[in-house]
């Protein structure tokens, strides 16, 4: 590992507070407390962490429809994010947007995304005016195995190459397109294949293993910066849960085996037992973490369960922008 | 004399780009051709020479990115002109404009601006047939979070479009290509139209006309021509489809008790619907007859010349309508 043992640690954290917003979310919704739909990242977070690790605080992410995991990783705060999966006035949308809106435009995240492949479009647009500024920041697009099959995702695509822009493709292939396998939805079996189509290098990596997506991340990041264009990293992870919620819902379409086998390469405690095993950090300092963000956790759930609901009045509000700002 | 001079629509619309452009770094062009062939209505001629190839883009024929780079840029601070080059083509991007810009600010609790403009050509007469002449305008006033404007004079087109490009709203500026040519007073100087307001082309007390784009043309031509028989018709141009001025609208419905409207789009769930729906809302007891609707037939736009003048509303037409508004005693 040439990643330092604090940026190990910086990762690490990233993945469990993942991890945690997402157990509790999932509890939350088992006891019928959240509105609406849930898409949990439970499993792919070593994807969002190993890349937003290698993001700056004014560099743009689009999201998906799970996309809870980009926000945390890019930085999101649990009481507004939790207040917002409760439809809270104090969530970061207030209230407006829910689990598959949620964003912060502070961070530079442009948004989860309600419609598949959606997201890559507005991430060129972000790369574009970052071209435009000459400041050095970078876009990344989140998408999944399934978006690559969608028309945005090639329009995206071609034109972030055809316009050389600052940007990096990140696939989470997580084999399923909500519940039909891949490869009955596509006849290849790496997303990375369709790089060459557009003209960008493109690079396979384990997605359990937050240093290789991190040091892929890297890779591709600085070659944006420094005016390389584009590049694609397909991660190959997988959902724990289910594409929604946390139940099958009576559904079989995965293997009991197979979920079992991701499961066992969990990226989380597979990055903990590699750092005790290089004597980077002892299981006490996990515990620790744990500890101190499971009570973050606890005070975000009770932080939006005491927050406010929206007036209605607010229905009206925002619909647009009402003050002309140009010049 | 400022007073004198005349631009054609076309070059109005280009004139407050460029302006917009002179004035504001942060303000850009993208679309497909408009680059270095000028666009193809030559609608952006010349730009990419004075600005350059950074702010005036060449994109690839993808309506659904060209829109998407326009939402992305506009949320992260640019102000970005976007051309769809035919309203038809609105329909390939109909996620980026219906899902997303139309709705990110709200989703996002108020905190994202998106100051962008669409452009586009909209209506027929041109033998462009099904796919290149439609007027899909009603579908997008009924998206809220989207603004929709549709000059129907070269002045309007350059005030409106200046105003488009200071707007902090995702606003769809529809050019008609029938009027590209049609030459009339624009001012030098940059001045904005303020969206939203209706223009009384022609003060009249007996009935009241509403028609945008080129029919507020096809509209004074009837108007004209029943002011020989001494039949005094107001015209009305919202200028902006949404939001409308429905204030203004109501107004001169209570002044003459005797409305019609007319638009190029199929009558049927066309503005004209909304339309005399706000008026039987607003102003039913004034009313001496039902609010007439002039709009096409429920087909798509035919591209035979012999069936296309046929389909298109015109002057005859609305005459026919006018005098059809005036058959009913008043109370």
């Amino acid at each position: 590992m040439s990643i330092s043992p604090d940026k190990q640690f910086d990762l690490h954290r990233r993945m469990v507070r993942i991890r945690l917003f997402e157990e509790a979310a999932g509890r939350l919704a088992e006891a019928n407390r959240l509105p609406g739909f849930l898409h949990l990242y439970v499993g792919e977070e070593a994807v969002a962490s190993g890349v937003c690790g290698a993001l700056n605080d004014d560099d743009h992410i689009t999201s998906t429809h799970r996309g809870h995991g980009h926000l945390v990783a890019k930085g999101g705060d649990f009481n507004r994010m939790m207040a917002e999966l409760m439809g809270k006035a104090t969530g970061y949308c207030k209230g407006k947007g829910g689990s598959m809106h949620i964003s912060d435009l502070s961070l530079g995240m442009l948004g989860a995304n309600g419609i598949v492949g959606a997201g890559s479009p507005i991430a060129v647009g972000a790369a574009f005016a970052n071209k435009y500024r000459k400041q050095g920041q970078v876009a990344v697009a989140f998408f999944g195995d399934g978006a690559t099959n969608i028309g945005a995702f090639h329009e995206a695509a071609n034109m972030a190459c055809a316009l050389h822009l600052p940007i990096v493709f990140a696939c989470e292939n997580n084999e399923y397109g909500e519940f039909t396998p891949r490869d009955k939805t596509m006849a290849i079996t790496d997303i990375v294949d369709r790089a060459a189509g557009y003209g960008m290098p493109g690079v396979i990596v384990d997605g359990m293993d937050v240093i290789a997506v991190h040091e892929a991340a890297l890779e591709a990041v600085e070659r944006a910066r420094t005016g390389g264009g584009p590049s694609l990293i397909e991660a190959k992870t997988y959902r724990f849960y289910n594409h929604h919620g946390v139940q099958n819902l009576g559904l079989k379409y995965r293997s009991d085996d197979e979920v079992a086998r991701w499961k066992e390469r969990d990226p989380i405690f597979t990055l903990e037992d590699r750092m005790v095993e290089n004597k980077v950090a002892t299981r006490q300092q996990f515990e620790d973490i744990w500890t101190q963000l499971r009570n973050d956790i606890d005070n975000a759930i009770k932080f939006a369960e005491e927050s406010p609901v929206p007036a209605p009045d607010q229905v009206l509000v925002d619909v647009y922008t009402q003050k002309a700002g140009a010049r | 004399m400022s007073d004198e001079r005349k631009l054609p629509y076309v070059m109005a619309f280009n004139e407050a780009v460029s302006q917009a452009m002179e004035a504001d770094p942060s303000v850009f062009c993208a679309g497909e051709d408009i680059g270095a062939f000028g666009g193809v209505f030559g609608t952006f001629g010349g730009l990419q020479a004075k600005f350059g190839a950074d702010r005036v883009v060449d994109t690839p024929i993808s309506e659904q990115a060209i829109v998407g780079l326009g939402v992305g840029a506009a949320a992260t601070g640019l102000r970005p002109i976007v051309d769809l080059m035919f309203m038809d083509f609105i329909c390939v991007a109909m996620d980026q404009i219906v899902n997303q810009a139309a709705k990110l600010k709200y989703m996002f609790g108020g905190e994202a601006t998106l100051p962008l403009t669409i452009t586009t050509a909209g209506g027929g007469g041109l033998s462009a047939a099904a796919q290149h002449s439609q007027s899909l305008e009603a579908i997008l006033c009924h998206i809220p979070g989207l603004k929709v404007v549709y000059p129907s004079t070269p002045y309007d087109m350059k005030g409106l479009m200046t105003a488009c490009i200071s707007e902090d709203n995702p606003t769809v500026m529809v050019k008609h290509k029938r009027l590209l040519g049609m030459t009339g007073h624009v001012p030098a100087e940059r001045y904005e139209i303020p969206l939203g307001k209706a223009n009384i082309v022609r003060a009249g007390k007996d009935v009241t006309v509403v028609a945008y784009g080129r029919m507020v043309h096809e509209s004074v031509a009837a108007a004209e021509k029943l002011a020989a028989e001494g039949i005094e018709c107001e015209v009305i141009d919202p200028r902006t489809l949404q939001p409308l001025d429905t204030e203004t609208i109501v107004e001169s419905a209570k002044r003459t008790n005797r409305v019609l409207v007319v638009h190029e789009a199929v009558r049927f769930g066309g503005l004209g619907a909304e339309i005399a729906a706000q008026i039987q809302e607003q102003a039913f007891d004034y009313l001496d007859a039902p609010v007439g609707r002039i709009g096409a037939p429920f087909s798509p736009v035919p591209f035979s010349p012999a069936l296309e003048q046929h389909y298109i509303p015109d002057a005859k037409a609305i005459e026919a309508g006018i005098r059809e508004a005036l058959l009913r005693v008043g109370a």
